[in-house]
């Protein structure tokens, strides 16, 4: 019992480490990556003894600045509400985390871990029991600001993401039919095979029109640009206006946190997770019949290196559509959502099951 | 007058999908960023550090390129004894529509100099930069061509440069109070301000 526990700790020490510190490093990512792709340099001042380190110092005195920053509740403002809110936000994002497979199984003597923080049958519902949640803080925030603009701005963010949601929740069920499993583990598991002896069955093999509707109603949920409608930091106001140093922090931090967790939900959906095309538990197998052998050891560290390396392709293209797209109005938004991506979920579901159907019978 | 009707051209299907025009877009910025990258890359490395790989001038470190007639902080040239070329004939405060220079002249001790700048003050905080009493000038005793942009000062009063400034454009505030009658040479800073138009120009653009 007290070794689960400890396994378990382990395990979430990990997950968390690595999220949050990309989280943080997020920041960093948006000025360079900005910068780069717009001919400028970025953010490079922050130095510590006379060292910038490409301006990687910038994160920290932004965190620096975030936690010395004043502190300030409105007059009138629901104290515990406005305490809440952003505390509600960051939780839901983190604690989605844990659903989320960073490598296959390690055996240890006789105990078999399996590199996920929560084994869970229905992982896939959980993490998206835990992204609906995220909503409340949104709207905690708005409603315990007092502040007319601070709550249009969370009922926005709140209409938005509900319509996502369901967009989002029909475009993997084709996933869920085609693997027949909601757990996100054999999920992964089930994209180890190959059509035609060669073609890994990922997810994005099988389901390219789900994939496409998933990430763009999963980027809807992170409020980024161009979905930032619920923020609009630049023109319209948005629901965390009345929110200072930290609090406003973990808004932010929150926005990251979603950006990771689309990017490992991609990943794990429609890329193949840990996997690695020919990488059996036992050693490379190549189509044409070659044979390369590796440790067990080296086979798990392998799939985490792959399953960060595929989320941070996924941070990396999130963030170059950021800077790249333009914002929705806001009936375009809705537009989008319910007579665009909704209707061809829906259809995706209903062609998967139809040829699923047909190929079941026929074998 | 006749009306102009502006046909607003309806997105073809292939517009209205959405996903080529989206993919189109990052194509232009991904090209920029690779290739931006793969430059920075090269600098590091010490490679193809004549291509620029960002349009910015990172400022107090890196100056920009400036036109080679601008016009920048002013300088009174010397002759070859060290002295001050001017002559104190007032033209420039003259013709200075601002207003911004005060001459005291002096009488020379040398007799084939009619004159010399006892004073010579500009105020910058009033300068207008419009090189007028460069053109006035009939010696060639003041020029614009320190290439110093960074005029800045706490107060009104550090914006009056004096004759020491004016002729060492190296020096900053606060001065050392000069003692020495005028003219004299007047170098504490090493100087440095000889030449023909051209060199100097070579040689002020390495200015601190």
């Amino acid at each position: 019992m007290m070794e689960d526990l400890l396994i378990k700790l382990v395990l979430a020490a990990v997950m968390f480490f690595g999220v949050l510190n990309l989280a943080g490093l997020h920041t960093w990512i948006e000025r360079k990556q900005s910068a780069i792709m717009q001919d400028r340099i970025g953010a490079n001042r922050a130095s510590i003894l006379g060292f910038t380190l490409l301006g990687l110092f910038h994160p920290l005195a932004d965190a620096v600045k975030m936690f010395t920053k004043e502190d300030i509740i409105p007059a009138g403002a629901n104290k515990v509400l406005h305490t809440l809110a952003p505390a509600f936000s960051v939780f839901f994002a983190l604690v989605a985390f844990a659903g989320i497979p960073f490598g296959d199984r390690v055996r240890i003597g006789d105990r078999v871990i399996e590199l996920q923080v929560a084994k869970i049958d229905v992982a896939l519902l959980y993490i998206f029991a835990m992204l609906s949640l995220g909503v409340y803080g949104v709207i905690l925030a708005g409603f315990a600001s007092r502040n007319n603009y601070a709550l249009l701005g969370g009922l926005r963010a709140t209409a938005q993401m509900i319509s996502y949601e369901i967009a989002l929740g029909i475009a993997i069920i084709g996933i869920v039919l085609i693997y027949g499993t909601m757990d996100l583990q054999e999920i992964v598991r089930g994209q180890g095979t190959y059509v035609a002896g060669w073609i890994p069955l990922w997810g994005i093999v099988v389901q390219p029109v789900a994939f496409f509707a998933f990430v763009t109603a999963a980027l809807a949920e992170t409020k980024r640009i161009p979905f930032d409608l619920p923020e609009g930091e630049s023109e319209i106001i948005g629901y965390f206006v009345e929110y200072s140093g930290m609090k406003f922090g973990m808004f932010f931090l929150t926005d990251f946190l979603e950006t990771i967790l689309v990017a490992c939900l991609a990943t794990t959906l429609f890329f193949g997770g840990w996997q690695i095309p020919y990488l059996m538990p036992d050693g490379f197998r190549f189509p044409w019949g070659a044979m390369l052998p590796v440790s067990q050891w080296t086979y798990v560290l392998l799939g985490v290196g792959s399953f960060s390396i595929k989320v941070l392709f996924f941070c990396w293209l999130f963030m170059q559509l950021r800077w790249t797209l333009p914002r929705f109005r806001y009936d375009q938004l809705m537009r989008l959502g319910w007579l665009g991506l909704f209707p061809v979920s829906v259809a995706n579901v209903l062609v998967t099951a139809t040829v699923l159907a047909v190929v079941h019978k026929g074998s | 007058m006749g009306v102009k009707v502006v046909r607003r051209r309806e997105l073809t299907l292939w517009e209205k999908l959405y996903l080529p025009q989206i993919l189109g877009g990052l194509k232009i910025t991904s090209v920029h960023f690779f290739r931006n990258m793969a430059l920075h890359t090269a600098h590091s490395l010490g490679l193809l550090r004549q291509i620029r790989a960002a349009v910015t001038y990172q400022y107090p470190e890196e100056f920009r390129p400036l036109a080679w007639r601008f016009r920048s902080r002013h300088r009174l040239t010397v002759r070859e004894d060290g002295t001050p070329r001017c002559v104190g004939c007032m033209l420039c405060e003259t013709v200075c529509p601002a207003k911004c220079i005060t001459i005291v002249a002096g009488e020379h001790p040398d007799p084939n100099i009619e004159k010399y700048p006892v004073r010579f003050d500009i105020d910058l905080g009033i300068c207008v930069y419009c090189g007028y009493c460069v053109e006035v000038c009939p010696e060639d005793a003041i020029r614009m061509d320190t290439r110093i942009l960074d005029v800045a000062a706490y107060s009104r009063d550090e914006m009056k440069l004096d004759i020491h400034e004016l002729m060492n454009p190296g020096l900053r505030k606060p001065v050392a109070e000069c003692t020495l009658k005028f003219p004299h040479e007047c170098r504490p800073a090493g100087g440095g301000m000889k030449g023909d138009w051209h060199e100097s120009r070579r040689t002020m653009s390495v200015l601190p």
